[in-house]
């Protein structure tokens, strides 16, 4: 199994808590704003649309599209550079909020703007698991 | 509002200074400049080092000067931040803050970085939870930009290294600059790929340097020996922080802070005789070039490849060879933008002089495209 303890491990936070935990549990989350609707990642106290304090979690479908990706051909530190080239991509998901993540199990070459990309989660210690994207399946 | 005096210290590999040291130096040149001695100034703003930090940065090179300002700031950041502050500087001379302000900003982050910090300042690009686990280098930061800039109107390559050639020819006529040897658009593709479609050449320099300008009120313009330059418009737009959250990838806030300042000025992009643009990579200056009305959407990269920014073209562009080829220590990246519209105004650029130049456009942005400023400076109070 790769090695990720060197890496940028994050640290979650009071309000970030329960979104790392539904990763552990390989679901997706999105807040949804209980006053006007409005979908937003990453996870905040309120609505970013309208204040309401009442957002609340849903799980994403995991499904998305690539907005942009670039291929890291450098790594950001030693820790990754077992991943070169790795792809770097915003995905943008079904429901609208946009989120970064890597795209693998293709070739880098392959990735395009546009691409239909799904969920899949990684773990890197026994506190985070994270969400990573790879091309989804014909359906 | 005037500025009264400015000066840059040497730049490239500057061993033999500290961070600190070279502010000072840029402090003193600048100083010098004016025609003022240090006990005259009554504000100071400065920037913080990443290879020299303090947590009260201006406060300290206060302290190593002995003067004892009213007004004290230090911004934590640099890009548009640089301008900003400017901004905010002659909005407390205005207020009756303070009457002469110091800014002076260096660091080295070409000799002064130690390894522990070299990997700080990776690691401290892009959102912590959501965004550096994912690996993502400071140019790949920008190559989403330009990728999305690509795929939209089609953008090429060649385009964006067109903005590096353009810059180096300029700095070729700088004997200041860090890099003048000449390169071609086949050199800038030939470079190392660092992140598609990113090659080494369209990426900014790494840097020791400082520069610094003094403020004062345009009253008081003629008490100083030099000629002195007039801030003739100010703006600023903010949009984000973090690229995923970006309201455009291809858009960005130089909109806002373009008209902010030509507003101010009573004046447009037809007016500008000389720009001086922030190019930390080739593709944000395009963007910057349509943002700021030099060019409609999605045609500046023709603009480039077609000599658009040449000396001798409709809009010189970074006289002074800019981030990607006379230097960029960090922080302080944008003041050689701004020290560069100060000598064109005053046409004492030499070899790189642009032709009867009377209204200069400077554009600072940083974070990932987040936060932009512009200053629209003139050889004539307006
Ligand atoms: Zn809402």
């Amino acid at each position: 199994m790769t090695d990720h303890s060197g890496k940028f491990l994050p640290r979650p936070r009071p309000e970030t808590a329960a979104w790392w935990q539904s990763c552990r549990e390989h679901k997706l989350n999105i807040q949804r704003c209980s006053g006007c609707g409005a979908f937003q990642f990453y996870p905040r106290i309120v609505c970013s649309s309208c204040m309401s304090g009442k957002v609340e979690w849903v799980q994403s479908a995991g499904r998305g599209k690539v907005v942009t990706f670039t291929i890291c051909r450098l790594p950001v530190a030693e820790a990754y550079t077992a991943d070169l080239p790795y792809v770097v991509a915003l995905i943008r998901l079904e429901e609208g909020p946009t989120m970064m993540s890597n795209i693998g199990e293709c070739e880098p070459e392959s990735v395009a703007i546009g691409m239909p990309v799904e969920v899949t989660f990684q773990k890197w210690s026994d506190d985070i698991t994270i969400p990573q994207f790879l091309p989804a399946l014909a359906s | 509002m005037a500025i009264v005096g400015a000066a840059d210290t040497e730049v490239g590999k500057i061993p033999h200074l500290s961070p600190t040291a070279l502010c000072i130096d840029a402090a003193r040149r600048a100083l010098e400049d004016a025609g003022i001695s240090k006990d005259q100034v009554d504000g100071l703003v400065t920037c913080n080092s990443m290879a020299e930090p303090y947590m009260y940065h201006a406060e300290a090179i206060a302290e190593y000067l002995q003067i004892f300002p009213r007004y004290c700031i230090s911004a934590n950041a640099g890009g548009g931040t640089t301008f900003s502050t400017i901004q905010h500087a002659a909005t407390a001379i205005a207020a009756g803050v303070c009457d002469t302000v110091l800014v002076t900003m260096a660091d080295c982050l070409r000799t002064g970085l130690s390894r522990e910090q070299a990997k700080k300042m990776q690691s401290s690009t892009g959102h912590p939870e959501f965004e550096t686990p994912y690996g993502a280098t400071v140019p790949a930061f920008y190559a989403l930009i330009a990728r999305a800039h690509m795929d939209t109107y089609g953008t090429t390559p060649e385009q964006m290294a067109a903005v590096a050639v353009s810059g180096r020819r300029h700095a070729a006529r700088n004997p200041a600059a860090q890099m003048r040897e000449l390169i071609t658009v086949e050199d800038v593709l030939n470079s190392r790929m660092i992140a598609d479609p990113l090659h080494l050449l369209d990426c900014s320099l790494v840097s020791d340097g400082g520069a610094a300008i003094v403020l004062a009120s345009a009253e008081r313009a003629a008490d100083f020996p030099h000629d002195s330059v007039y801030i003739l418009g100010a703006g600023e737009g903010h949009s984000h922080e973090h690229i995923s959250q970006a309201r455009s990838l291809t858009t960005s806030a130089a909109l806002e802070s373009g008209q902010r300042a030509y507003r101010m000025a009573g004046l447009g992009a037809a007016d500008i005789d000389v720009a001086q643009i922030y190019d930390c990579f080739t593709p944000v200056v395009l963007i910057e070039l349509e943002d700021l009305g030099f060019c409609e959407k999605g045609e500046a990269g023709a603009f480039v490849e077609s000599q658009g920014t040449a000396l001798e073209g409709p809009l010189p562009m970074n006289t002074h060879g800019g981030m990607l080829s006379h230097c960029h220590p960090g922080n302080p990246g944008a003041m050689f933008s701004l020290t560069e519209a100060v000598t064109q105004l005053r046409r004492i650029a030499g070899d790189r002089q642009v032709q009867d130049a009377e209204v200069a456009l400077v554009h600072g942005q940083g974070g990932i495209m987040s936060s932009h400023a512009t200053l629209i400076l003139g050889r004539e109070r307006d």
